[in-house]
């Protein structure tokens, strides 16, 4: 099907064609003329597009400048246009930015008071993750927190609420089902088995999950990306499953569902997806996307390889499992085979000892530098087992071999440590670019395996800088 | 009374709607189209071959403009540039610098236009850039002759002969804008002129070069601001190029243009605050006294002047910042290079001559292991309340103004007290003791921001109010909003005057049409200049009010009081729409024009003598950082600031720009690095890799408070401007990060830390103090 469905500030829009290539922001500015919806980057850096985006599952902010069209079926969108009251009353948010002075320019507060009224409907008080998407340049954010915290204590208006019964409206999502030997693939496959079939028969076909990473090739480089498939019906791969010692995640789902998810059995990998991008690209973004698009700089291979993640690729209805750092061939070039897609991720159910660092010029929503992630199990005094992955360090994300080999069955003392962090250098020539110079990179990567050491340790003085208080 | 109320930003209520109009949502003219500049690939070299055929035959495409064809339909190729004329909109011979425009795709939508304008072929015979300060000193690559030197003293005599000496070299990264509304400019075709709306801090330049290139009278081009999505001095002439072209492209075509960068374009495109080497020679006491001193700014400017000269005068302007400096020989060289131009941004070169100084002071007490803030002590020029000024040229900055107005020693001492200085520079060296891995530092540095363009013409400002037969003020001026809440400010002087309640005065579009010949909103002059022409156009009003009630009532006009939004005479009250419609009938006008220029200023910048300034804007900030010594990783833990806005028109106003410029400025010194590769090609042009500060980048921790004293000079209610000058509060930021580094080895090896401090940086620097631990 090719049509789309949703809903728009509480009316409904229905789309016969919903074109791959557009963005919702344009659909707002361009068709709607609802300019409160700003345009900022055009690449989901700043926030000044933030929509909020509720379905069954609940209330999402996201950027409107790459989420594309079809990515919007079945939803309830609300515009910054639709947040105030029926009889013009304004948001609890929107009156405490008055008062607090929150806004100066102005252009990117309605995205800012769209991520804080979306929190403030899903009582999260974690205002600088709420904000980490959303970049203001003229009042250095403390009035805004300001504002955050006064409007936190009045509920969310009654009007808002309503908005989630209008949820999957029963309108009309245009013409019947393409078929899926056709000429064109179907749009938006309902389960992994209409996907497996779709794919078999246009393996050319580009596979669209949260389009944190695609949007941006629409936006900046102005590619057509038809053929493509919009993978957000495929309810039945955005499930966390338990299974004995394993937890088996299915690809689509989004990294704001794995970090709550797995914030009490992997509370290190969790605290390191908490510095993954912002709050509006977790949202969207997906663990099978970020796995398959092969970057070299995604923030959750290495961590799930220092952990022994196992991936499953699907082809028709023949599956694979393979070791996820086998799936990292070389730069751009991953073991995925013509009509095959990422089905799901097999992790152990803990790893105690894992530890992560991200390593960036700014804290949250950037890119890493570099990203160490280790694994090293201990007993009897000795490393038992050494599992350690880089990202920024080569084309793709790799282990660290030379390092864990200096490790394993080595003994647990800093001696032992610097040792291996001679070996590091065995392991990686890095690049320099604009995130880091070579030099920096393989430097702080030693000393990252020093810390991990001072951290299983317990030793307290080595705590992040972000525990410091003043 | 309305003035010094802390009123919110007057589109607050519609920013938070979504409904407060930037010039990207205001409805399109019918038969809109949308331009995009095809840019060079190459940074320096010529272009030999343009094959633009593609281009044409793109979808949606209406029409491509070529530097040839503006040659044959207006003579010349219009030129962009505000100072001297050194920027031709379109190239088809030369390329100066890597995203330079060479042609124009007008197309049926901005999409359209993008993605053609990258189907252009051109064939370049490249040449080797000139790119780093280096190569531009080896190649003499400059503006002006040679370098700009001011002196006062004999520094060379003063540094030989002091008990102590000592040099050192720092660099220091530029900065781009990120305003988050990028440039825009919508052109709309006249039947005998042109109307331009733009999003600039400069409307009557965007006249001025539209003009020019139409080859109109200034008289048939109108421009129009609203507000701007943040300006910082990146609209202070770099949206002139997107509304030449707009022009251009609506009097070709006939029909409305739109011109907006995507950001990547925008980043590419446009200059941002110079980058600059600073090298010091200093000789100085066991006090740290400094007796003389020896500065070289190394500044690169980009490939046009642009405003360059101005911004270079005024980093030599600030390097005295507060301290006495008897012996001192200023340098500048002003280094073209095939990089984007640099340009205004907030504060204009005065924090780059800031941040040296600054730097020079934590020197000296490492060298001498002093507290730092007692080395700066010992340089402060006097207070005023301890100097008899008028009494002769007691203390004067190296370019010979009196200081009279200094208040530096007492605002330092009280923030010294409030921030827990002393205290707490014990409990870091305390803590840092404990902490092996961890080192926090503090730093104390103060401002002084001298107030006045420089190029003293500019130091004038107009305003059109009228007062309509209902009651109603209509007001405008001729700065600019740009989110500054410059209007509202005005607005209160205004209201004020009429004893009504701010929001009574009807805030417009800045509009060349009605206030003529302005000066840029920039400078921070924007409240002082515009405010006090608006209160000579409202005292005009009042005065023809008064006169004509004190008539009826046979009363002295001084006996007719504006308070409540009533008319007071006599014992009777009325409503001022009563009044209006009164005078209104008895055929008294009631509208006027206001005007104000700045008085006392000379200036003479070839000598680098005389009083640019009417007075000194001050301020300080006490910062404490945390850094990671495996990393470089740092963070701001706390900050207490302590700044001088006069009797301030807008308490919470003034607040806002205080809070936003210190982290405007710490990123400036920390996160936010510029990167361009060794082909000049910008390699940081989007938010994924040029990284402003975020919600979490705040000072936890973060005291504001004003100083709250009127301003000795009889600025527009005594109070003082705010844009610039806590900008350079962030220094204290950088000071923080080098003592964190400093005490991480021991003290015993100067950190010299380079900004911005990154992790890397910081890494940098933490390898070269603990060199042979």
């Amino acid at each position: 099907m090719s049509g789309i469905a949703f809903t728009l500030n509480g009316a409904p829009v229905q789309l016969q064609q919903a074109d791959p290539g557009r963005t919702l922001l344009e659909f707002l500015r361009e068709t709607r003329g609802l300019n409160g919806t700003k345009e900022g980057c055009n690449e989901g850096d700043c926030g000044a597009c933030t929509v909020l985006v509720s379905d069954e599952t609940g209330h999402r902010a996201l950027n409107a400048c790459i989420l594309l069209m079809p990515q919007l079926d079945g939803k309830s969108l609300t515009t910054i246009e639709g947040l105030k009251g029926p009889g013009g009353q304004l948001h609890p948010v929107q009156s405490e930015m008055i008062a607090c002075h929150g806004s100066q320019c102005g252009f990117c507060t309605p995205g800012i008071v769209m991520s804080l009224a979306t929190a403030h409907l899903n009582g999260d008080a974690r205002d600088d993750q709420v904000l980490a998407g959303n970049l203001c340049r003229c009042t250095g954010y403390a009035p805004i927190i300001r504002a955050a915290e006064a409007a936190r204590k009045e509920p969310p208006p009654a009007w808002l609420k309503p908005e989630t019964a209008l949820i999957c409206p029963p309108i009309s999502r245009g013409e019947a089902p393409a078929a899926p030997g056709g000429s064109a693939p179907p749009l938006r496959p309902s389960s992994k088995a209409e996907l497996a079939e779709a794919l078999l028969a246009h393996p050319q076909a580009r596979l669209v999950a949260g389009a944190t990473d695609i949007g941006l090739w629409v936006t900046k480089q102005l590619r057509d990306i038809s053929p493509a498939i919009f993978l957000n019906g495929v309810s039945d791969m955005a499930g966390i499953e338990r299974e004995g010692d394993q937890i088996r995640i299915g690809a689509m789902v989004t990294f704001e569902q794995l970090r709550a998810a797995l914030r009490a059995e992997h509370p290190a990998f969790a605290a390191l997806l908490d510095r993954f991008a912002s709050l509006q690209i977790r949202n969207a973004a997906t663990i099978g996307g970020n796995i398959a698009n092969g970057s070299p700089i995604g923030d959750s291979p290495p961590a799930l390889i220092a952990m022994g993640a196992r991936l499953t690729l699907r082809r028709g209805a023949a599956r694979r499992e393979i070791a996820l750092e086998a799936f990292f061939l070389d730069y751009g070039r991953q073991d995925r085979q013509p009509g095959e897609f990422v089905e799901f991720i097999t992790l152990p159910a803990r790893a105690p000892d894992l530890r992560c660092y991200k390593i960036s010029k700014r804290f949250d929503q950037d890119i890493s530098a570099l990203c160490g992630c280790f694994n090293l199990r201990r007993a009897g005094g000795r490393i038992t087992e050494a599992r350690i992955a880089f990202g920024g360090m080569a084309g793709t994300p790799k282990r660290a071999s030379a390092c864990e080999a200096a490790l394993s069955g080595a003994e647990w003392n800093e001696a032992t440590i610097r040792r291996a962090m001679q070996a590091i250098a065995d392991d990686y020539q890095p690049l320099s670019d604009m995130r880091a110079s070579a030099g920096y990179r393989l430097q702080v990567a030693q000393n990252l395996l020093l810390r991990a050491f001072h951290d299983l340790n317990g030793d307290q003085t080595i705590a992040s800088i972000r525990e410091v208080q003043a | 009374m309305s003035r010094g109320q802390p009123l919110p930003h007057d589109s607050a209520p519609l920013h938070v709607t979504g409904a407060a109009r930037f010039a990207d949502d205001i409805p399109l003219p019918a038969g809109c189209l949308h331009l995009a500049f095809g840019l060079s690939e190459i940074a320096c070299g010529q272009i030999e071959e343009m094959d633009l055929s593609a281009v044409h035959a793109a979808p949606g495409v209406v029409r491509v403009i070529t530097a040839q064809d503006l040659r044959a339909r207006f003579g010349a190729i219009p030129d962009c540039a505000p100072a001297v004329p050194d920027e031709p909109l379109l190239s088809d011979t030369g390329v100066e610098y890597h995203g330079r425009p060479l042609f124009i795709v007008v197309a049926e939508s901005h999409l359209a236009a993008r993605k053609a304008a990258r189907r252009a072929k051109i064939r370049y015979r490249e040449t080797k850039p000139v790119l780093s300060i280096d190569e531009a000193l080896e190649a003499n690559s400059r503006f002006e002759q040679g370098p700009v030197i001011w002196a006062r003293g004999d520094a060379e005599g003063a540094i030989s002969q002091a008990p102590h000496q000592l040099e050192g070299r720092f660099e220091v990264g530029g900065q781009e804008h990120f305003y988050l509304e990028g440039q825009i400019a919508l052109a709309l075709p006249l039947e005998d002129g042109m109307h331009i709306t733009a999003s600039t801090q400069h409307p009557t330049e965007i006249q001025h070069k539209v003009a020019h290139a139409l080859h109109l009278p200034m008289s048939a081009v109108r421009v129009e601001t609203r507000r701007m999505g943040g300006g910082f001095g990146g609209k202070e002439s770099q949206g002139n190029w997107l509304a030449v072209a707009s022009a251009l492209a609506a009097q070709i075509t006939g029909r409305a243009c739109k011109m907006r960068y995507d950001r990547d374009d925008d980043m590419v495109i446009t200059g941002k605050r110079h980058d600059l080497r600073i090298l010091y020679r200093v000789g100085y006491d066991d006090q740290g006294r400094i007796l003389g001193l020896d500065f070289t700014h190394l500044m690169r400017c980009g490939w046009s002047q642009d405003l360059s000269l101005a911004v270079a005068d005024r980093a030599m302007l600030h390097a005295d910042n507060c301290y006495l400096l008897e012996n001192i020989r200023i340098e500048s060289h002003r280094l073209k290079t095939n990089t984007a131009s640099a340009t205004a941004f907030r504060g204009f070169g005065g924090p780059q001559g800031m941040i040296g100084i600054e730097q020079v002071m934590d020197h000296v007490a490492f060298a001498l292991g002093r507290e730092p803030l007692a080395v700066r002590r010992a340089n402060f020029y006097k207070d005023f309340t301890d100097i008899s000024p008028g009494a002769g040229r007691i203390q004067t900055t190296p370019y010979a103004m009196e200081v009279e107005d200094f208040i530096g020693n007492a605002l330092v001492a009280r923030l010294e007290a409030s921030s827990a200085y002393q205290a707490r520079r014990a409990a870091v060296r305390a803590w840092n003791a404990s902490s092996p891995f961890l080192k926090r530092g503090l730093a104390l540095t103060p401002v002084k921001f001298g107030i006045s363009f420089t190029l003293t013409w500019l130091n004038q400002a107009g305003a059109l109010l009228h007062l309509y037969q209902d009651g109603s003020l209509a007001l405008n001026h001729g700065g600019t909003e740009m989110g500054q809440g410059l209007n509202q400010k005005v607005a209160q002087v205004v209201a004020e005057i009429f004893g009504v309640q701010a929001g009574e005065v009807k805030i417009t579009a800045t509009d060349t049409a009605k206030v003529p010949n302005t000066s840029a909103t920039a400078a921070s002059s924007g409240s002082d200049l515009n405010g006090a022409a608006a209160r000579e156009a409202a005292l005009t009003i009042r005065q023809r009010l008064a006169g004509f009630m004190a008539d009826k009532h046979g009363v002295a006009p001084e006996a007719v009081r504006f308070e409540d939004g009533m008319v007071r005479v006599a014992g009777e009250s009325h409503p001022l729409s009563r009044v209006a419609t009164w005078a209104w009938q008895a055929r008294i006008s009631l509208s006027s024009t206001g005007y104000y220029a700045t008085p006392k200023i000379t200036w003479d910048r070839v000598q680098g003598q005389g009083r640019p300034f009417l007075y000194f804007a001050y301020g300080a900030a006490v910062t404490e950082v945390v850094i990671d010594t495996l990393t470089g990783e740092n963070r701001i833990l706390r900050a207490d600031i302590l700044h001088d806005t006069g009797s301030p028109l807008n308490p919470a106003l003034d607040i806002g720009q205080i809070e936003g410029g210190y982290v405007q400025g710490a990123g400036w010194l920390t996160s936010e690095e510029l990167v361009w590769d060794e082909k000049g090609r910008l390699r940081t042009h989007a938010p994924s890799t040029y990284k402003i500060p975020a919600c979490a980048d705040r000072p936890r921790v973060f005291n504001v408070a004003l100083w709250d004293a009127p301003a000795r000079e009889a600025t527009i209610g005594r109070s003082k401007a705010v844009g610039e000058p806590p900008l350079m509060l962030g220094i204290s930021a950088f000071a923080a990060l080098q003592d964190a580094v400093a005490e991480a080895g021991g003290r015993r090896i100067w950190p010299a830390l380079t900004a911005p401090a990154t992790p890397e940086a910081v890494l940098a620097a933490l390898t070269r103090v603990q060199r042979d631990v």
